[in-house]
Protein backbone atom coordinates (compact mmCIF):
# COMPACT_ATOMS: atom_id res chain seq x y z
CA UNK A 1 0.00 0.00 0.00
CA UNK A 2 1.52 3.11 -1.06
CA UNK A 3 0.76 6.62 0.75
CA UNK A 4 2.99 8.99 -0.93
CA UNK A 5 1.91 11.58 -3.28
CA UNK A 6 3.78 14.29 -4.95
CA UNK A 7 3.05 18.33 -5.38
CA UNK A 8 4.41 20.34 -7.97
CA UNK A 9 7.49 17.91 -8.30
CA UNK A 10 7.80 17.30 -4.75
CA UNK A 11 7.91 13.62 -2.82
CA UNK A 12 6.00 13.42 0.22
CA UNK A 13 6.52 10.19 1.93
CA UNK A 14 2.62 10.40 3.27
CA UNK A 15 0.35 13.30 2.32
CA UNK A 16 0.24 15.08 5.84
CA UNK A 17 1.53 18.24 5.55
CA UNK A 18 2.11 20.54 8.62
CA UNK A 19 0.04 24.03 8.22
CA UNK A 20 1.79 27.01 8.31
CA UNK A 21 1.81 29.05 11.86
CA UNK A 22 1.52 25.81 13.57
CA UNK A 23 4.85 24.81 15.23
CA UNK A 24 6.66 26.23 12.51
CA UNK A 25 8.45 28.92 14.71
CA UNK A 26 11.93 27.16 14.93
CA UNK A 27 13.76 24.55 12.50
CA UNK A 28 14.04 22.46 15.81
CA UNK A 29 10.40 22.19 15.86
CA UNK A 30 9.93 21.55 12.36
CA UNK A 31 12.52 18.68 12.62
CA UNK A 32 10.12 16.95 15.71
CA UNK A 33 7.25 17.27 13.81
CA UNK A 34 9.41 15.56 10.92
CA UNK A 35 9.92 12.76 13.43
CA UNK A 36 6.55 12.68 14.54
CA UNK A 37 5.24 11.57 10.90
CA UNK A 38 4.56 14.50 8.55
CA UNK A 39 4.97 13.82 5.09
CA UNK A 40 6.34 17.98 4.76
CA UNK A 41 5.90 20.47 7.20
CA UNK A 42 5.49 24.59 6.59
CA UNK A 43 7.29 27.49 8.49
CA UNK A 44 5.26 30.13 10.18
CA UNK A 45 4.97 32.60 7.84
CA UNK A 46 7.12 35.47 7.53
CA UNK A 47 7.63 39.04 5.96
CA UNK A 48 10.37 41.42 5.24
CA UNK A 49 10.65 42.97 8.72
CA UNK A 50 10.05 41.27 12.37
CA UNK A 51 7.02 41.42 13.42
CA UNK A 52 5.53 40.83 17.48
CA UNK A 53 1.61 40.10 16.43
CA UNK A 54 -0.92 40.91 18.39
CA UNK A 55 -1.25 41.38 22.38
CA UNK A 56 -2.79 38.17 24.23
CA UNK A 57 -5.31 36.71 24.22
CA UNK A 58 -4.13 35.68 20.78
CA UNK A 59 -5.47 32.31 21.00
CA UNK A 60 -8.28 29.84 22.61
CA UNK A 61 -10.42 26.64 22.13
CA UNK A 62 -14.10 27.89 22.78
CA UNK A 63 -15.53 24.58 23.05
CA UNK A 64 -16.00 23.10 19.32
CA UNK A 65 -12.50 24.67 17.58
CA UNK A 66 -9.83 27.48 18.17
CA UNK A 67 -10.04 30.61 17.48
CA UNK A 68 -6.79 32.38 16.96
CA UNK A 69 -5.47 36.14 16.13
CA UNK A 70 -1.15 35.49 16.63
CA UNK A 71 -1.33 38.45 14.13
CA UNK A 72 1.64 36.84 12.11
CA UNK A 73 4.10 37.33 14.46
CA UNK A 74 7.59 36.89 12.90
CA UNK A 75 11.32 37.42 13.01
CA UNK A 76 11.64 38.75 9.88
CA UNK A 77 13.39 37.03 6.69
CA UNK A 78 16.68 37.81 7.83
CA UNK A 79 16.47 35.34 10.87
CA UNK A 80 13.45 33.24 9.08
CA UNK A 81 16.31 31.97 6.26
CA UNK A 82 19.28 30.79 8.92
CA UNK A 83 15.61 28.89 10.67
CA UNK A 84 15.12 27.63 7.11
CA UNK A 85 18.37 26.27 6.23
CA UNK A 86 18.68 24.83 9.39
CA UNK A 87 15.02 22.88 8.96
CA UNK A 88 15.91 22.25 5.59
CA UNK A 89 19.39 20.54 5.99
CA UNK A 90 18.33 17.97 9.34
CA UNK A 91 14.22 18.02 8.74
CA UNK A 92 14.98 14.58 6.15
CA UNK A 93 11.44 15.80 4.73
CA UNK A 94 10.37 18.35 2.11
CA UNK A 95 10.27 21.92 4.06
CA UNK A 96 7.90 24.29 2.58
CA UNK A 97 8.46 28.55 3.28
CA UNK A 98 5.49 30.31 4.01
CA UNK A 99 5.62 33.90 3.22
CA UNK A 100 3.65 37.49 2.97
CA UNK A 101 4.19 40.91 2.22
CA UNK A 102 2.18 44.01 2.30
CA UNK A 103 2.54 44.16 -1.92
CA UNK A 104 3.19 42.28 -4.68
CA UNK A 105 6.63 43.64 -5.14
CA UNK A 106 7.47 42.30 -1.02
CA UNK A 107 6.03 39.22 -1.96
CA UNK A 108 8.37 38.93 -4.69
CA UNK A 109 11.14 39.80 -2.19
CA UNK A 110 10.28 37.65 0.87
CA UNK A 111 10.15 35.21 -1.36
CA UNK A 112 13.41 35.25 -2.94
CA UNK A 113 15.07 35.93 -0.29
CA UNK A 114 13.45 32.64 1.37
CA UNK A 115 14.78 30.47 -1.84
CA UNK A 116 18.27 31.09 -0.75
CA UNK A 117 17.04 28.33 2.14
CA UNK A 118 16.15 26.15 -0.61
CA UNK A 119 13.12 25.14 0.29
CA UNK A 120 11.15 22.39 -1.61
CA UNK A 121 8.19 25.06 -1.92
CA UNK A 122 7.14 28.39 -1.34
CA UNK A 123 3.65 29.06 -0.12
CA UNK A 124 2.68 32.89 -0.39
CA UNK A 125 -0.70 33.66 2.51
CA UNK A 126 -2.34 35.77 0.69
CA UNK A 127 -4.95 35.22 2.78
CA UNK A 128 -4.68 36.05 6.67
CA UNK A 129 -8.13 37.03 7.94
CA UNK A 130 -6.10 39.05 11.02
CA UNK A 131 -3.77 41.26 9.06
CA UNK A 132 -5.19 43.50 5.65
CA UNK A 133 -2.72 44.68 2.99
CA UNK A 134 -0.94 48.02 2.40
CA UNK A 135 -3.86 50.77 2.40
CA UNK A 136 -2.89 52.16 -1.01
CA UNK A 137 -4.18 48.50 -2.24
CA UNK A 138 -7.64 49.53 -0.14
CA UNK A 139 -6.38 47.27 3.39
CA UNK A 140 -8.56 44.29 2.15
CA UNK A 141 -7.57 40.98 2.44
CA UNK A 142 -5.64 40.15 -1.21
CA UNK A 143 -7.37 36.33 -1.10
CA UNK A 144 -10.72 38.02 -2.07
CA UNK A 145 -9.31 39.87 -5.43
CA UNK A 146 -8.59 37.30 -8.13
CA UNK A 147 -6.59 40.29 -10.09
CA UNK A 148 -4.61 40.84 -6.85
CA UNK A 149 -4.20 36.99 -6.35
CA UNK A 150 -2.79 36.88 -9.93
CA UNK A 151 -0.16 39.80 -9.75
CA UNK A 152 1.35 38.68 -6.41
CA UNK A 153 1.35 35.18 -7.84
CA UNK A 154 3.25 36.63 -11.36
CA UNK A 155 5.52 38.87 -9.44
CA UNK A 156 6.73 35.79 -7.61
CA UNK A 157 7.16 33.58 -10.57
CA UNK A 158 9.03 36.16 -12.15
CA UNK A 159 11.78 36.16 -9.20
CA UNK A 160 11.69 32.54 -7.71
CA UNK A 161 11.79 28.99 -9.68
CA UNK A 162 11.08 26.80 -6.29
CA UNK A 163 7.82 25.96 -7.45
CA UNK A 164 4.96 27.88 -5.21
CA UNK A 165 1.71 27.15 -3.86
CA UNK A 166 -0.73 29.89 -3.43
CA UNK A 167 -2.83 29.90 0.22
CA UNK A 168 -6.42 31.44 -0.59
CA UNK A 169 -9.17 32.44 1.78
CA UNK A 170 -12.23 30.30 1.95
CA UNK A 171 -14.41 33.46 3.32
CA UNK A 172 -15.10 34.58 -0.60
CA UNK A 173 -17.56 33.47 -2.86
CA UNK A 174 -14.99 33.46 -5.45
CA UNK A 175 -13.18 31.07 -4.56
CA UNK A 176 -13.21 29.11 -7.47
CA UNK A 177 -12.53 32.37 -9.46
CA UNK A 178 -9.31 33.55 -7.46
CA UNK A 179 -7.83 29.66 -7.25
CA UNK A 180 -8.57 29.78 -11.24
CA UNK A 181 -6.33 33.29 -11.41
CA UNK A 182 -3.42 31.64 -9.08
CA UNK A 183 -3.15 29.18 -11.82
CA UNK A 184 -3.57 31.04 -14.48
CA UNK A 185 -0.70 33.17 -13.20
CA UNK A 186 1.60 30.39 -12.82
CA UNK A 187 0.56 29.08 -9.13
CA UNK A 188 2.13 25.19 -9.11
CA UNK A 189 -0.31 24.33 -6.49
CA UNK A 190 -2.87 25.59 -4.00
CA UNK A 191 -3.45 25.37 -0.85
CA UNK A 192 -6.96 25.54 0.69
CA UNK A 193 -7.49 27.07 3.01
CA UNK A 194 -6.37 29.68 5.76
CA UNK A 195 -8.69 29.52 8.49
CA UNK A 196 -12.31 31.15 8.69
CA UNK A 197 -14.48 33.64 9.72
CA UNK A 198 -13.05 36.24 11.05
CA UNK A 199 -14.95 35.06 14.25
CA UNK A 200 -15.33 36.36 17.75
CA UNK A 201 -15.80 35.33 21.15
CA UNK A 202 -17.01 36.78 23.52
CA UNK A 203 -16.80 36.54 27.34
CA UNK A 204 -20.12 36.81 28.85
CA UNK A 205 -18.49 38.04 32.34
CA UNK A 206 -16.96 40.81 31.26
CA UNK A 207 -18.87 41.35 28.00
CA UNK A 208 -15.42 41.61 25.90
CA UNK A 209 -14.08 39.83 22.96
CA UNK A 210 -11.69 37.54 24.71
CA UNK A 211 -9.38 38.34 21.87
CA UNK A 212 -7.33 41.19 21.62
CA UNK A 213 -7.91 41.62 18.10
CA UNK A 214 -11.73 41.11 19.13
CA UNK A 215 -11.70 38.58 16.13
CA UNK A 216 -9.75 35.87 14.76
CA UNK A 217 -9.83 33.03 12.31
CA UNK A 218 -11.56 29.83 13.36
CA UNK A 219 -9.57 26.47 12.47
CA UNK A 220 -9.99 23.03 13.99
CA UNK A 221 -13.17 20.26 13.71
CA UNK A 222 -15.60 23.29 13.67
CA UNK A 223 -14.70 24.15 10.06
CA UNK A 224 -14.05 20.87 8.25
CA UNK A 225 -16.92 20.78 6.20
CA UNK A 226 -16.30 23.91 5.31
CA UNK A 227 -13.28 23.47 4.22
CA UNK A 228 -13.95 20.19 2.55
CA UNK A 229 -16.32 22.27 0.33
CA UNK A 230 -13.82 24.73 -0.66
CA UNK A 231 -11.11 22.15 -1.41
CA UNK A 232 -14.02 20.44 -3.57
CA UNK A 233 -14.61 23.62 -5.52
CA UNK A 234 -10.91 24.64 -5.73
CA UNK A 235 -10.37 21.04 -7.11
CA UNK A 236 -13.08 21.54 -9.91
CA UNK A 237 -11.59 24.21 -11.39
CA UNK A 238 -7.77 23.92 -11.31
CA UNK A 239 -5.67 21.28 -12.35
CA UNK A 240 -2.63 22.07 -10.42
CA UNK A 241 -2.30 19.94 -7.16
CA UNK A 242 -4.34 21.07 -4.04
CA UNK A 243 -3.00 20.99 -0.22
CA UNK A 244 -6.39 20.02 1.03
CA UNK A 245 -6.49 22.42 4.79
CA UNK A 246 -8.80 22.67 7.40
CA UNK A 247 -9.95 21.02 10.27
CA UNK A 248 -8.18 17.28 9.35
CA UNK A 249 -7.88 16.02 12.50
CA UNK A 250 -8.00 12.04 11.82
CA UNK A 251 -7.36 9.80 8.95
CA UNK A 252 -10.96 9.94 7.65
CA UNK A 253 -10.64 13.67 7.70
CA UNK A 254 -8.16 13.47 5.60
CA UNK A 255 -9.91 10.59 3.27
CA UNK A 256 -12.96 13.28 2.98
CA UNK A 257 -9.72 15.67 1.82
CA UNK A 258 -7.85 13.71 -1.19
CA UNK A 259 -11.87 12.37 -2.11
CA UNK A 260 -12.93 15.66 -2.54
CA UNK A 261 -9.92 16.42 -4.98
CA UNK A 262 -6.62 17.33 -2.29
CA UNK A 263 -3.15 16.10 -3.11
CA UNK A 264 -1.94 16.84 0.08
CA UNK A 265 -3.49 17.53 3.37
CA UNK A 266 -2.58 20.20 5.75
CA UNK A 267 -2.75 19.38 9.40
CA UNK A 268 -2.97 22.46 12.03
CA UNK A 269 -5.09 22.59 15.14
CA UNK A 270 -5.05 18.77 15.21
CA UNK A 271 -1.68 19.39 16.81
CA UNK A 272 -3.58 20.84 19.83
CA UNK A 273 -6.75 17.98 19.81
CA UNK A 274 -4.60 15.24 19.22
CA UNK A 275 -0.32 15.88 20.02
CA UNK A 276 2.15 15.99 17.96
CA UNK A 277 2.29 12.51 17.37
CA UNK A 278 -1.27 13.58 15.27
CA UNK A 279 0.92 13.15 11.73
CA UNK A 280 2.12 9.56 12.45
CA UNK A 281 -1.41 8.29 13.24
CA UNK A 282 -3.37 10.49 10.47
CA UNK A 283 -0.60 8.20 8.35
CA UNK A 284 -1.65 5.19 9.89
CA UNK A 285 -5.53 5.79 9.92
CA UNK A 286 -5.34 6.72 6.38
CA UNK A 287 -3.42 2.78 5.71
CA UNK A 288 -5.95 1.16 7.74
CA UNK A 289 -9.09 2.86 5.48
CA UNK A 290 -6.97 2.63 2.20
CA UNK A 291 -6.22 -1.58 3.96
CA UNK A 292 -10.40 -2.41 4.63
CA UNK A 293 -11.93 -0.61 1.41
CA UNK A 294 -8.81 -2.30 -0.90
CA UNK A 295 -7.41 0.72 -2.38
CA UNK A 296 -3.61 0.79 -3.25
CA UNK A 297 -2.67 4.10 -3.94
CA UNK A 298 -4.18 7.90 -2.99
CA UNK A 299 -4.76 8.52 -6.83
CA UNK A 300 -7.51 5.53 -6.46
CA UNK A 301 -9.71 6.84 -4.34
CA UNK A 302 -8.44 11.31 -5.24
CA UNK A 303 -10.90 13.23 -6.33
CA UNK A 304 -14.04 10.24 -6.70
CA UNK A 305 -16.32 12.63 -5.16
CA UNK A 306 -16.03 14.85 -8.05
CA UNK A 307 -17.81 12.44 -10.32
CA UNK B 1 -10.59 27.42 27.68
CA UNK B 2 -12.75 30.26 28.48
CA UNK B 3 -11.91 32.52 30.90
CA UNK B 4 -13.25 32.70 34.60
CA UNK B 5 -13.66 35.79 36.35
CA UNK B 6 -12.92 36.58 40.34
CA UNK B 7 -12.56 38.77 43.04
CA UNK B 8 -9.35 39.23 44.72
CA UNK B 9 -10.02 38.71 48.43
CA UNK B 10 -6.69 39.73 49.61
CA UNK B 11 -3.51 41.98 48.27
CA UNK B 12 -0.28 41.36 50.65
CA UNK B 13 2.58 43.12 49.54
CA UNK B 14 5.71 41.42 49.88
CA UNK B 15 8.50 43.82 48.79
CA UNK B 16 8.18 46.81 47.16
CA UNK B 17 8.06 44.99 43.72
CA UNK B 18 6.13 41.87 44.57
CA UNK B 19 2.45 41.26 45.52
CA UNK B 20 0.25 37.99 46.92
CA UNK B 21 -3.14 38.20 45.16
CA UNK B 22 -5.24 35.60 46.58
CA UNK B 23 -8.69 35.47 44.91
CA UNK B 24 -12.40 33.94 45.96
CA UNK B 25 -11.97 31.13 43.88
CA UNK B 26 -10.11 27.78 43.98
CA UNK B 27 -8.61 25.92 40.74
CA UNK B 28 -7.50 22.14 40.32
CA UNK B 29 -3.97 22.44 39.41
CA UNK B 30 -0.58 21.12 39.84
CA UNK B 31 2.28 22.30 41.35
CA UNK B 32 4.11 24.51 38.27
CA UNK B 33 1.08 24.69 36.31
CA UNK B 34 0.31 28.51 35.65
CA UNK B 35 -2.39 30.45 34.80
CA UNK B 36 -2.94 33.00 32.13
CA UNK B 37 -3.82 36.20 34.09
CA UNK B 38 -6.37 38.80 31.65
CA UNK B 39 -6.85 42.26 31.71
CA UNK B 40 -9.76 42.94 28.97
CA UNK B 41 -7.87 45.53 26.71
CA UNK B 42 -4.37 45.24 28.20
CA UNK B 43 -3.09 41.76 27.96
CA UNK B 44 -3.22 38.48 28.76
CA UNK B 45 0.08 36.69 30.53
CA UNK B 46 1.32 33.59 32.42
CA UNK B 47 1.43 33.88 36.05
CA UNK B 48 2.30 30.45 38.10
CA UNK B 49 -0.30 28.98 40.61
CA UNK B 50 1.25 29.79 43.80
CA UNK B 51 -1.44 28.38 45.95
CA UNK B 52 -4.61 26.29 44.31
CA UNK B 53 -7.56 26.60 47.23
CA UNK B 54 -7.79 29.61 47.34
CA UNK B 55 -6.06 30.52 44.13
CA UNK B 56 -3.22 32.49 44.72
CA UNK B 57 -0.71 34.41 42.60
CA UNK B 58 2.09 35.90 43.81
CA UNK B 59 3.41 38.75 40.68
CA UNK B 60 6.73 40.96 40.28
CA UNK B 61 6.19 44.22 39.03
CA UNK B 62 8.42 44.28 35.84
CA UNK B 63 6.30 46.50 32.80
CA UNK B 64 2.77 47.27 31.66
CA UNK B 65 1.52 44.38 32.25
CA UNK B 66 2.53 43.53 35.97
CA UNK B 67 1.45 47.24 36.78
CA UNK B 68 -1.68 47.47 35.63
CA UNK B 69 -2.28 43.88 37.99
CA UNK B 70 -0.64 46.04 40.54
CA UNK B 71 -3.26 49.00 40.66
CA UNK B 72 -5.89 46.32 41.38
CA UNK B 73 -7.60 46.61 44.69
CA UNK B 74 -9.36 44.17 47.31
CA UNK B 75 -12.58 43.92 45.82
CA UNK B 76 -12.04 43.83 41.85
CA UNK B 77 -11.93 41.45 39.24
CA UNK B 78 -9.35 39.65 37.71
CA UNK B 79 -9.87 36.98 34.84
CA UNK B 80 -7.94 33.98 34.07
CA UNK B 81 -7.80 31.08 31.81
CA UNK B 82 -6.03 27.32 33.28
CA UNK B 83 -4.19 26.00 34.43
CA UNK B 84 -1.62 25.12 31.65
CA UNK B 85 1.26 23.26 31.02
CA UNK B 86 2.65 20.13 33.09
CA UNK B 87 4.05 20.79 36.08
CA UNK B 88 6.26 19.17 38.75
CA UNK B 89 6.31 15.38 39.68
CA UNK B 90 6.67 14.28 42.26
CA UNK B 91 6.41 10.35 42.60
CA UNK B 92 8.99 7.84 44.55
CA UNK B 93 10.53 10.83 46.39
CA UNK B 94 11.20 11.45 49.98
CA UNK B 95 13.12 14.11 50.88
CA UNK B 96 13.80 16.93 48.30
CA UNK B 97 15.34 20.25 47.59
CA UNK B 98 13.53 23.36 46.26
CA UNK B 99 15.74 26.35 45.51
CA UNK B 100 13.53 29.19 44.27
CA UNK B 101 15.04 32.46 43.14
CA UNK B 102 13.04 36.08 42.95
CA UNK B 103 9.43 35.14 42.29
CA UNK B 104 9.96 31.66 41.19
CA UNK B 105 9.60 31.05 44.64
CA UNK B 106 5.95 31.70 44.30
CA UNK B 107 5.12 27.96 42.36
CA UNK B 108 7.34 25.92 45.13
CA UNK B 109 5.47 27.03 47.87
CA UNK B 110 2.64 24.95 46.07
CA UNK B 111 4.76 22.56 46.14
CA UNK B 112 5.98 22.11 49.48
CA UNK B 113 2.32 22.52 51.04
CA UNK B 114 1.64 19.42 48.29
CA UNK B 115 4.67 17.84 49.12
CA UNK B 116 3.76 17.56 52.91
CA UNK B 117 0.51 16.65 52.30
CA UNK B 118 2.04 13.49 50.05
CA UNK B 119 4.43 13.20 53.31
CA UNK B 120 7.19 14.28 51.44
CA UNK B 121 9.89 16.56 53.47
CA UNK B 122 10.78 19.51 51.56
CA UNK B 123 13.71 21.94 52.42
CA UNK B 124 13.62 25.19 50.79
CA UNK B 125 16.49 27.75 49.80
CA UNK B 126 15.61 31.18 48.64
CA UNK B 127 17.70 33.52 46.93
CA UNK B 128 17.61 36.50 46.73
CA UNK B 129 20.15 39.86 46.10
CA UNK B 130 19.24 41.42 49.43
CA UNK B 131 17.20 41.29 52.50
CA UNK B 132 14.37 43.13 51.18
CA UNK B 133 14.21 41.38 48.12
CA UNK B 134 12.77 38.15 50.02
CA UNK B 135 9.38 37.09 49.65
CA UNK B 136 7.37 34.42 51.09
CA UNK B 137 9.56 33.79 54.04
CA UNK B 138 6.08 33.49 56.26
CA UNK B 139 4.14 31.36 54.10
CA UNK B 140 6.98 29.07 54.68
CA UNK B 141 7.32 29.61 58.15
CA UNK B 142 3.67 28.68 58.49
CA UNK B 143 3.86 25.17 56.44
CA UNK B 144 7.21 24.33 58.82
CA UNK B 145 9.12 23.69 56.07
CA UNK B 146 13.01 24.28 57.37
CA UNK B 147 14.04 26.99 55.01
CA UNK B 148 17.81 28.38 54.02
CA UNK B 149 17.58 31.56 52.91
CA UNK B 150 20.91 33.02 51.19
CA UNK B 151 20.88 37.07 50.04
CA UNK B 152 24.20 37.96 47.50
CA UNK B 153 25.46 40.50 49.97
CA UNK B 154 24.32 38.64 53.23
CA UNK B 155 21.90 40.96 55.08
CA UNK B 156 19.99 37.76 55.33
CA UNK B 157 20.78 34.05 55.74
CA UNK B 158 23.69 32.95 54.36
CA UNK B 159 25.70 35.15 52.15
CA UNK B 160 26.34 33.70 48.52
CA UNK B 161 23.61 32.67 45.29
CA UNK B 162 21.19 29.73 46.41
CA UNK B 163 23.01 27.63 44.19
CA UNK B 164 26.11 28.00 46.59
CA UNK B 165 23.51 27.25 49.50
CA UNK B 166 22.08 23.98 47.24
CA UNK B 167 25.30 22.74 46.90
CA UNK B 168 26.01 22.69 50.57
CA UNK B 169 22.82 21.16 51.63
CA UNK B 170 23.63 18.48 48.97
CA UNK B 171 26.86 18.08 50.76
CA UNK B 172 25.80 17.55 53.84
CA UNK B 173 22.01 15.68 53.12
CA UNK B 174 21.12 13.12 50.61
CA UNK B 175 17.79 14.79 49.03
CA UNK B 176 16.42 12.26 46.50
CA UNK B 177 15.37 15.09 44.00
CA UNK B 178 15.90 19.07 43.11
CA UNK B 179 13.00 21.33 42.06
CA UNK B 180 13.72 25.11 40.97
CA UNK B 181 12.33 27.82 39.98
CA UNK B 182 14.22 31.25 39.18
CA UNK B 183 16.78 32.87 36.68
CA UNK B 184 17.60 30.21 34.41
CA UNK B 185 21.50 31.18 34.44
CA UNK B 186 20.85 30.27 37.87
CA UNK B 187 18.91 26.81 36.87
CA UNK B 188 21.49 25.91 34.83
CA UNK B 189 24.08 26.29 37.58
CA UNK B 190 21.92 24.25 39.63
CA UNK B 191 21.45 21.47 37.39
CA UNK B 192 25.29 21.04 37.12
CA UNK B 193 25.33 20.74 40.98
CA UNK B 194 22.67 18.04 40.88
CA UNK B 195 24.22 16.43 38.34
CA UNK B 196 27.44 15.99 40.07
CA UNK B 197 26.12 15.10 43.41
CA UNK B 198 24.10 12.36 41.14
CA UNK B 199 20.37 14.46 42.13
CA UNK B 200 17.91 14.66 39.47
CA UNK B 201 16.52 17.72 39.20
CA UNK B 202 13.11 19.59 37.94
CA UNK B 203 13.23 22.98 36.41
CA UNK B 204 10.59 25.60 35.75
CA UNK B 205 11.79 27.96 32.46
CA UNK B 206 9.92 30.74 31.40
CA UNK B 207 9.55 31.92 27.57
CA UNK B 208 7.73 34.26 25.75
CA UNK B 209 4.10 32.43 25.92
CA UNK B 210 1.45 33.02 23.61
CA UNK B 211 -1.28 30.73 23.12
CA UNK B 212 -0.33 28.37 26.36
CA UNK B 213 -1.91 24.94 24.43
CA UNK B 214 1.15 24.10 22.41
CA UNK B 215 0.08 25.03 19.04
CA UNK B 216 1.80 28.37 18.21
CA UNK B 217 5.25 27.58 18.27
CA UNK B 218 6.16 30.98 20.11
CA UNK B 219 7.63 29.63 23.49
CA UNK B 220 10.06 26.99 21.71
CA UNK B 221 13.16 26.49 23.43
CA UNK B 222 15.11 24.62 20.58
CA UNK B 223 12.38 22.14 20.15
CA UNK B 224 10.34 22.24 23.36
CA UNK B 225 7.25 23.85 23.61
CA UNK B 226 7.66 25.32 26.76
CA UNK B 227 4.31 26.04 27.23
CA UNK B 228 2.79 22.68 27.16
CA UNK B 229 5.97 20.46 27.02
CA UNK B 230 6.51 22.50 30.03
CA UNK B 231 7.41 24.69 31.75
CA UNK B 232 8.86 22.21 33.77
CA UNK B 233 11.52 20.14 32.51
CA UNK B 234 13.79 17.03 33.95
CA UNK B 235 17.44 18.69 33.80
CA UNK B 236 18.10 15.56 31.64
CA UNK B 237 16.02 16.91 29.13
CA UNK B 238 17.31 20.02 29.18
CA UNK B 239 21.33 18.30 28.62
CA UNK B 240 22.58 19.08 24.71
CA UNK B 241 19.01 21.99 24.73
CA UNK B 242 21.30 24.48 22.51
CA UNK B 243 18.71 27.71 23.58
CA UNK B 244 18.55 26.19 27.54
CA UNK B 245 20.48 29.17 29.54
CA UNK B 246 21.43 31.26 26.42
CA UNK B 247 19.12 31.91 24.39
CA UNK B 248 14.98 32.76 24.64
CA UNK B 249 12.80 34.41 21.81
CA UNK B 250 10.67 37.81 22.13
CA UNK B 251 7.52 38.24 20.84
CA UNK B 252 8.61 38.71 17.02
CA UNK B 253 10.07 35.32 17.75
CA UNK B 254 13.42 36.83 16.83
CA UNK B 255 16.19 35.57 19.62
CA UNK B 256 18.14 37.24 22.75
CA UNK B 257 20.87 36.08 25.04
CA UNK B 258 19.78 35.84 28.27
C1 LIG C 1 5.31 29.68 32.98
C2 LIG C 1 5.50 31.07 33.51
C3 LIG C 1 5.16 31.36 34.82
C4 LIG C 1 5.31 32.65 35.32
N1 LIG C 1 4.97 32.88 36.62
C5 LIG C 1 5.10 34.11 37.13
C6 LIG C 1 4.73 34.39 38.49
O1 LIG C 1 4.28 33.51 39.24
N2 LIG C 1 4.90 35.64 38.94
C7 LIG C 1 5.39 36.65 38.15
O2 LIG C 1 5.50 37.78 38.61
N3 LIG C 1 5.74 36.42 36.87
C8 LIG C 1 5.61 35.18 36.34
N4 LIG C 1 5.97 34.95 35.04
C9 LIG C 1 6.51 36.06 34.24
C10 LIG C 1 5.41 36.98 33.79
O3 LIG C 1 4.60 36.34 32.82
C11 LIG C 1 6.01 38.27 33.21
O4 LIG C 1 6.72 38.92 34.22
C12 LIG C 1 4.97 39.19 32.67
O5 LIG C 1 4.41 38.64 31.52
C13 LIG C 1 5.56 40.56 32.39
O6 LIG C 1 4.67 41.34 31.63
P1 LIG C 1 4.77 42.92 31.71
O7 LIG C 1 3.90 43.51 30.67
O8 LIG C 1 4.51 43.37 33.10
O9 LIG C 1 6.31 43.23 31.45
P2 LIG C 1 7.14 43.30 30.09
O10 LIG C 1 7.98 44.53 30.17
O11 LIG C 1 6.26 43.11 28.92
O12 LIG C 1 8.07 42.02 30.24
C14 LIG C 1 8.95 41.80 31.30
C15 LIG C 1 9.54 40.42 31.15
O13 LIG C 1 8.50 39.44 31.14
C16 LIG C 1 8.55 38.66 29.97
N5 LIG C 1 7.22 38.46 29.38
C17 LIG C 1 6.41 39.42 28.86
N6 LIG C 1 5.31 38.86 28.32
C18 LIG C 1 5.43 37.54 28.50
C19 LIG C 1 4.63 36.44 28.12
N7 LIG C 1 3.50 36.58 27.42
N8 LIG C 1 5.06 35.20 28.45
C20 LIG C 1 6.22 35.03 29.15
N9 LIG C 1 7.01 36.03 29.51
C21 LIG C 1 6.63 37.28 29.19
C22 LIG C 1 9.36 39.46 28.99
O14 LIG C 1 10.04 38.60 28.09
C23 LIG C 1 10.32 40.19 29.86
O15 LIG C 1 11.44 39.41 30.18
C24 LIG C 1 5.83 33.67 34.51
C25 LIG C 1 6.19 33.38 33.19
C26 LIG C 1 6.04 32.12 32.70
C27 LIG C 1 6.44 31.82 31.29
C1 LIG D 1 -2.30 29.49 15.75
C2 LIG D 1 -2.47 29.52 14.26
C3 LIG D 1 -1.57 30.27 13.51
C4 LIG D 1 -1.68 30.30 12.12
N1 LIG D 1 -0.77 31.02 11.42
C5 LIG D 1 -0.79 30.98 10.07
C6 LIG D 1 0.23 31.61 9.30
O1 LIG D 1 1.16 32.23 9.84
N2 LIG D 1 0.16 31.52 7.95
C7 LIG D 1 -0.84 30.83 7.30
O2 LIG D 1 -0.84 30.77 6.08
N3 LIG D 1 -1.81 30.22 8.01
C8 LIG D 1 -1.80 30.26 9.37
N4 LIG D 1 -2.78 29.60 10.08
C9 LIG D 1 -3.84 28.86 9.35
C10 LIG D 1 -3.49 27.39 9.25
O3 LIG D 1 -2.31 27.19 8.50
C11 LIG D 1 -4.64 26.58 8.60
O4 LIG D 1 -4.83 27.05 7.30
C12 LIG D 1 -5.95 26.70 9.37
O5 LIG D 1 -5.70 26.70 10.77
C13 LIG D 1 -6.93 25.58 9.04
O6 LIG D 1 -6.40 24.31 9.31
P1 LIG D 1 -6.61 23.49 10.70
O7 LIG D 1 -8.06 23.44 10.97
O8 LIG D 1 -5.97 22.18 10.46
O9 LIG D 1 -5.88 24.29 11.75
C14 LIG D 1 -2.71 29.58 11.47
C15 LIG D 1 -3.60 28.83 12.24
C16 LIG D 1 -3.50 28.78 13.62
C17 LIG D 1 -4.47 27.95 14.40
Amino acid sequence: MDVSTTIAGVSLRNPTVLAAGILGTSADLLCRVAKCGAGAVTSKSCSLEARDGHPNPTMLDWGEGLINAIGLSNPGVEEEVKELKKAVGKSGVPVFASVFGKSPEEFAEVAARVAEAKPALVELNVSCPNVSSDSRLGGKIFAFDAKLVAKITDAVKNRVSTPISVKLSPNTPDLKEIAQAAEDAGADAITACNSFGPGMVIDVETGKPILSNRVGGVSGPAVKPLAVKCVYDVCSVVEVPVIGTGGVTNGRDAVEMIMAGATAVGVGSAVYYRGISVFARIDAEIKVFMDSHGYESLADFRAIAQQ
Amino acid sequence: MLPRRAKIKEIINDNGRVKTFVLDCSIIAKPGQYVMVWLPGIDEKPISVSRADPLTLTVANRGPFTSRLFDLKVNDFMSFRGPFGNGFALRTVKNILLVGGGYGVAPLRFLAETALQKNIRPTMIMGAKTASDVILEEAFSELKVKTIIATDDGSKGVKGTCVDAAREAMEKEKFNAVYSCGPEKMMAALAHECAKHGVRCQLSLERYIKCGIGVCGQCCCDGLRVCHDGPVFDARVLKGVEDFGRLARGPSGASHAL
